[in-house]
């Protein structure tokens, strides 16, 4: 049988337009993929009863003319997406058990489109990490490997799953969501393309909160084309999301002209680090020269502040994240530790959070206490809150001069085995995001676009970071982009075991 | 060492996460070099800067404050771990 899960979204919507397939076959390939696929642990939980339910009931509404574009895709669902009545975890042992009552706005909103849910995909224990390794389910694993060798890579965080299962062609497409790199850097070390809007762009709602000021989602595809269809699925205005914005959703997908004459690119001299590898400067500069050729203009710029992003990041992120995570405190929902004899309720609290929480989320939480503390509150939280203003002034000034999008590599590295950190200090893991935290901190859209492969065959993203709510303009740079490179390398299968 | 182990013990508390006393010294460690990553911030000058509070220059929506949700006594409590005649249960509060 042809194995459907290949398809990207744009083809599959035409050939299911064309009457060529049916979202029955697509699904019931993806569903094949999928139980092959145990190796690389990317599915927390597969839901193939609703799936092949979906499939049915998109069929008979394609068949009826004008569905949506979504209409009969099967994708995946990261964990952290409230989904009605599905196990909905965050991939932590606190949420043990949970079954929503009721729908994320995002999935809503991809539901009522037709799309097909697969299953829930693996992730980091709360968005918290960039290995995928602090999750309950265990790492997930990239389907990339280096060179000859079988040591297992990670796919990345937090958005791990997401990346496997769409680098592994287990799905069509999947969601993701993104507090400093979440979307981002997993797709450059998978190969795939995944985008954070604009900051307001798509409803939290229902989406568990690790930094509310922080937090979008964004779809993870394997084509630019895709990403614009899926993520206008996904946007809307949201009553129930108070920080949702009730600007007009655009045709992303109309907007892929391919014409970016005059677009002025900016090359920020402060992405360019010591020890970065060769071949992510080469592709960098190799990226900036394609834009020229499309009829870009190509100008240095400066963010001064970029330095201080990765602290302040580390500051605000685990404040909010104490915040949002007082919650669980084993009363409502999840679990609960086992109380011993005349143990008090503080007893119980400390405890089923002792239980429930992974280390690097306990060690977050209490990062965001201390920061948020009497006496050390002005000195870190309010003064990374400030510095959080001159980081988003810098790019306010770039854009102001006229430059339209940024380029930059989207991680300093290609992905790392598993294990490889968990001798280092945290700090080593947070440089991860040190190319991708300042999108959030500012707010902005950005895009991560495979380039090409590094020595080892693993791949590498670019990144393009756009104005507020100008995603249009940014995927449409990005299509460029991805016309140029002509990245089509796909990694080999060693984990279907049929 | 920007936090001691009773810093550690005292955070520890405040987030309600028991920590057994044996690894206060190593979470202190560990806690001590993520503020010290952050330390320096102290090098921006920040003098007439605002904090942030909304990344996006737009002011919070109002709505009219009318109940538009409700009735879902067994919604809410069907995911509790312990639930008593339509009530969370918990463990002694008040002696």
């Amino acid at each position: 049988m042809e194995n459907f899960a290949k398809l990207t979204i744009s083809e599959a919507r035409d050939k299911l337009r064309n009457k060529e397939l049916t979202s029955l076959e697509i699904t019931e390939s993806c569903l094949v993929s999928i139980g092959q696929s145990k190796s690389l642990n990317a599915f927390s939980i597969s839901t193939p009863d609703l799936a092949l339910e979906q499939a049915k009931n998109a069929d008979k509404r394609i068949a009826l003319g004008e569905a949506p574009s979504m209409c009969g895709i099967p994708i995946g669902i990261k964990d952290l997406f409230c989904t009605k009545g599905v196990q909905t975890q965050a991939a932590s042992r606190i949420l043990d058990g949970f079954k929503p009552e009721y729908e994320s706005t995002v999935t809503q909103n991809l539901w009522d489109d037709g799309a097909i849910m697969l299953g829930k995909l693996n992730m980091d224990e709360f968005a918290m990490g960039s290995s995928n390794e602090t999750s309950i389910y265990g790492a997930a694993i990239n389907p990339w490997r280096g060179g000859n060798s079988e040591v297992p890579l990670t796919p990345g965080g937090s958005s791990g799953g997401s990346a496997a299962a769409v680098a592994a062609d287990l799905c069509l497409a999947a969601t993701g969501t993104d507090t400093g790199g979440s979307i981002r850097q997993p797709a450059a070390f998978t190969g795939t393309v995944g985008i954070k809007p604009t900051y307001g762009r798509v409803s939290r709602w229902g989406v568990v909160a690790f930094a509310s000021s922080l937090d979008q989602a964004g779809p993870m595809t394997k084509s630019v084309r895709d990403a614009s269809i899926m993520l206008e699925a996904m946007a809307s205005h949201d009553d129930k999301d108070s920080t949702s914005s009730n600007f007009e959703v655009p045709n992303f997908e109309a907007a892929l002209t391919g014409n970016i004459k005059g677009k002025k690119i900016g090359l920020p001299k402060e992405y360019r680090m010591d020890g970065m590898p060769p071949e992510i400067e080469k592709l960098w500069t190799q990226g900036a020269e394609m834009l020229k050729d499309s009829g870009a203009i190509v100008v240095d710029v400066n963010l001064p502040h970029t330095k201080y992003a990765l602290p302040v990041y580390y500051v605000l992120a685990p404040a909010e994240a104490s915040s949002n995570l007082a919650r669980y405190d084993g009363v409502r929902y999840g679990h609960r530790a086992t109380l011993k004899a005349g143990d008090n309720i503080d007893e119980m609290y400390s405890n089923t959070r002792a239980e429930g929480f992974g280390k690097e989320v306990q060690r977050r939480i209490m990062i965001g206490t201390y920061v948020l503390s009497a006496g050390f509150y002005d000195a870190y939280y309010r003064k990374a809150q400030r510095v959080r203003t001159l980081i988003k002034r810098d790019f306010d000034e770039v854009f102001a001069n006229g430059v339209d999008a940024i380029l930059t590599p989207t991680t300093p590295s290609a992905a790392f085995p598993i294990g490889e950190m968990n001798d280092k200090n945290p700090i080593e893991m947070y440089l991860n995001d040190i190319f991708t935290v300042t999108v959030n901190l500012a707010g902005l859209p950005g895009i991560s676009v495979p380039a090409g492969l590094d020595n080892n065959g693993l791949p590498l993203g670019l990144q393009l970071i756009g104005r507020p709510w100008e995603e249009a303009e940014l995927l449409n740079t990005a299509f460029v982009l991805e016309n140029a490179l002509q990245f089509s390398e796909k990694p080999q299968n060693w984990w279907s075991n049929s | 060492m920007l936090i001691d182990k009773d810093t550690a013990a005292r955070v520890a508390r405040l987030a309600r996460i028991s920590v057994p006393e044996q690894e206060l010294t190593d979470l202190a460690d560990q806690l001590s070099n993520i503020i010290g990553f952050m330390e320096q911030l102290n090098e921006v000058d920040v003098e007439n800067v605002d904090p942030m509070t909304s990344v996006t220059p737009t002011l919070l929506k109002q709505r009219p404050d009318l109940i538009n949700d409700g009735n879902q006594q067994e919604k809410i409590l069907s995911n509790a771990p312990d639930s008593r005649e339509g009530f969370f249960a918990v463990p002694k509060v008040v002696e």
